[in-house]
């Protein structure tokens, strides 16, 4: 494997920055070089948020550039709309079917796109729909649509699962190990 | 052992291995994650500084006392730290010292675009600029070598990309490092003009020998591929030009000032085409030509926003990216939101209701200032807020006071606020300035501040008295008000902006995002009750959407802070427990 560029978009509070941690983690343990950025700031208060992770045996830019994405994580249906021209011809996107309204829509000024899932099938050939949000709250903890993501995500990539897992230990708290474990073999087993 | 970790990170870890005992800062994006990391360490000490300024004086003084110390900030703030540095320059240090500046070119979440890199022109101080994490861990430790050796203070300097990556970091060895002893020295700490003379001519000797020092040092690196194009870079620039001109020759600047300029000639005389690559200004670039070298810089690559590998590949290789995925539909734009809670929310929207003019600060209650609240006018720097709206009653007279406020937030207030509500107190102003006291700083992620009560370790310590502080300063009308209560919030406004002296208002509100920050839980619509007059959209709450022939409340956002129950005249909102089924 040369190199895998990996995007993370969303809405700020989605948990993006720590679904980028556990790929990095992960990536590290399988001894790939990698680079992850995110932009902190004003971006986390519900704006829309982007996040870069890009791993192989060199990697020297942390940013992924417009038709270079190998894989796109859309954590929000619309997100995945505008930022789909980063995906390179062949490329995967995983998109949460959620949908979160920006506040141009809110107050009316703006319209949320009609039949976005159609939208993004019709651009990208090869994408996994998944309704995270449901799977995280039967779960028990909304919070974790971002493993869920991730556990999809895992399974495209030349890492073992074992090492995802050591991963997610590092990255995420003690004691909501085991939320978020449940949540990545859920979407891991999709 | 290997990690992965942010710039930020690694900048902590490096100043860990260096053996520093003295941290400070006032938190700023994208800089604050450097001293969140060194208050983890043991053993170092850590603050939260009232501003930036305070944070290197802090600093100064632990060097001269013997220590390591290390002072971080954005570059704003090296704006208000400008004073000491330009001082510390002639000083010099005792223990190493050195300065994290962490620019935001794209302004991601900044006022202004500035290049911190001309204030060590300006104060004739070494820069460095890593240029992954590893060199952000690596050049801190070396920036304390330089600096003990030197007798100077050292700038290191991050920008966005590098503060706000991860990549992978090889931990060392914390160094042993002994204070360094104490002497008294006036001829080299008191900076009386007598003294400071010399000093300055010391000043230069130290650049005469940086600027040796800056060609010999592994800072400062070729790397020699195909000859056709040399480029010389520094910083993130360097990883976006390695992308883009995979087999070119590279001069790699570690020391971006004073510049290796044996190297460059050197580097310059064995290529073809010399491009200089550089996000921002022509730092580098201006430097080279005054050699006399012709480079290829900003005539075709642009002095604003961040660079990228295809910017490179469009302006200097002339390959266009080919889009194919494109969507040609307008996608909406998300432009960041007050969050479902945030106390701001009521009091902007009370100030839009009585159609203010609002002078505003920097901090979350920036957002007022977008639709729907489009609630404040102004926002120039840190603590401008209230000597601007007093310079607007200056200018336009008492009846143009009378519809116009300060408002500002509490940690900003200490940092420079302060000393705007004296100068209006002292020369006979008569505005009213808001204290937006939501006991924490918000926009940088939640540091404690003087007036939280708790220090950057989460010990408790003593809280500013804001109340007691303005009696002190001479305002003798001061009032605590709920901004989620909007009716007596605006009978409070209403009554402080009438006075014809100076008032303080102090609009007090937990951030809703702090952990002890309970509320009810989700509030749902009750559609028999809705007559959809769309009263409550007006307060810009994320979490009620209006869906044309109907309002809803998404509960996956609400916290049921219940803002909304106070602007409807129905009763619609109820709890989601109290009305069956989905809305």
């Amino acid at each position: 494997m040369e190199k895998i560029n990996i995007m993370i978009v969303g809405v700020g509070g989605q948990g993006s920055l720590l679904a980028s941690r556990v790929i990095g983690t992960a990536a590290l343990k399988k001894s790939y070089d990698v680079k992850v950025s995110e932009v902190h700031g004003m971006s986390q208060r519900g704006g829309s948020v982007v996040t870069y992770v890009k791993l192989g045996k060199k990697v020297n830019s942390p940013l992924v550039e417009k038709g270079e994405a190998d894989i796109i994580i859309s954590f929000e249906k619309l997100e995945a709309l505008r930022w789909i021209d980063y995906l390179r011809k062949d490329g995967r996107m995983i998109v949460n079917s959620q949908r979160i309204n920006p506040m141009p829509v809110i107050t009316g000024k703006e319209k949320y796109p009609e039949n976005a899932l159609e939208k993004i099938k019709s651009l990208c050939s090869n994408v996994i729909f998944v309704n995270a949000l449901e799977i995280a709250k039967e779960l028990g903890n909304i919070k974790v649509v971002n493993m869920v993501l991730i556990g999809i995500l895992a399974k495209l990539i030349p890492i073992e699962k074992e090492i995802w897992l050591e991963a997610l230990k590092e990255v995420v708290l003690e004691k909501y190990y085991s939320i978020n474990e449940k949540a990545f073999k859920a979407g891991y087993n999709i | 052992m290997k990690k992965l970790m942010l710039g930020n990170e690694a900048v902590a870890r490096g100043a860990y291995e260096a053996g520093v005992t003295v941290a400070t800062a006032y938190p700023g994006t994208p800089s604050t994650e450097i001293t969140e990391n060194i208050a983890k360490y043991e053993g170092i000490y850590s603050e939260w500084s009232p501003n930036e300024k305070v944070a290197l004086e802090v600093a100064i003084g632990a060097s001269i006392a013997g220590a390591r110390s290390i002072c971080s900030m954005k570059h704003v703030g090296l704006n208000v730290a400008a004073d000491p540095l330009f001082t510390v320059s002639y000083t010099g240090v005792n223990g190493g010292l050195v300065i994290m500046v962490a620019d935001d070119p794209g302004m991601h979440s900044s006022q202004n675009e500035q290049d911190s890199r001309f204030y060590a022109r300006a104060a004739n101080v070494p820069i460095l600029e890593p240029a992954d994490s590893m060199e952000c861990k690596d050049f801190v430790k070396e920036a304390f070598r330089i600096s003990e050796e030197f007798d100077c203070p050292v700038i290191v300097r991050l920008t966005t990309r590098i503060a706000h990556s991860q990549s992978i970091v090889e931990l060392g060895e914390k160094e042993e490092y002994k204070l360094k002893e104490y002497k008294k020295d006036p001829g080299k700490y008191v900076m009386m003009p007598v003294m400071a003379k010399k000093r300055h001519v010391e000043v230069e000797k130290r650049m005469a020998r940086l600027r040796e020092f800056s060609n010999k040092t592994g800072l400062n690196s070729i790397e020699w591929g195909n000859k056709d194009i040399g480029i010389i870079t520094s910083g993130i620039a360097y990883q976006y030009s390695k992308e883009a001109f995979e087999n070119a020759s590279f001069l790699k600047l570690g020391m971006v000032y004073p510049l290796p300029t044996d190297l460059i000639v050197e580097f310059a005389r064995e290529v073809k085409i010399l491009y200089v690559i550089e996000e921002l200004e022509p730092f580098i670039e201006d430097e080279i030509k005054k050699l006399g070298i012709k480079v290829i810089g900003k005539d075709v690559l642009p002095v604003t926003g961040e660079l990228s590998a295809n910017i490179l590949r469009e302006k200097l290789l002339d390959k266009q990216y080919e889009g194919k995925t494109c969507i040609e539909e307008k996608i909406p734009a998300r432009p960041p939101v007050m969050c479902p809670g945030c106390p701001h929310r009521g009091m902007f929207y009370v100030l839009k209701k009585l159609k203010l003019t609002v002078s505003g600060d920097i901090g979350c209650y920036t957002l007022g200032a977008l639709p729907p609240l489009e609630s404040m006018d102004t926002c120039v720097c840190m603590g401008a807020s209230i000597g601007m709206a007093h310079g607007m009653e200056k200018a336009r007279g008492k009846d143009f006071a009378k519809k116009t406020v300060a408002v500002i937030g509490d940690s900003t207030f200490i940092h420079s606020g302060i000393t705007g509500l004296i100068d209006i107190v002292y020369n006979k102003g008569t505005s009213t300035v808001i204290i937006l006291d939501n006991s924490i700083t918000g926009m940088t992620g939640h540091q404690h501040n003087p007036t939280s009560g708790y220090t950057i370790k989460g010990e408790p310590t003593k809280q500013v008295d804001l109340v007691k502080l303005a009696h002190a300063i001479g305002i003798e009308r001061v009032k605590i008000a709920d901004p989620y209560d909007i009716k007596e919030f605006e009978k409070v406004v209403k009554e402080e902006i009438s006075t014809e002296e100076p008032s303080l208002i102090i609009a007090q509100r937990p951030c809703a995002l702090l952990k002890h920050v309970k509320f009810e839980g989700p509030l749902r619509i009750n559609k028999e009750k809705c007559r959809i007059c769309r009263m409550c959209m007006r307060i810009g709450c994320p979490a009620i959407v209006d869906n044309g022939n109907y309002i809803e409340i998404n509960e996956a956002l609400c916290v049921g802070c219940g803002l909304c129950t106070k602007l409807c005249s129905f009763d619609a909102f109820q709890k989601a427990g109290d009305i069956n089924g989905k809305n």
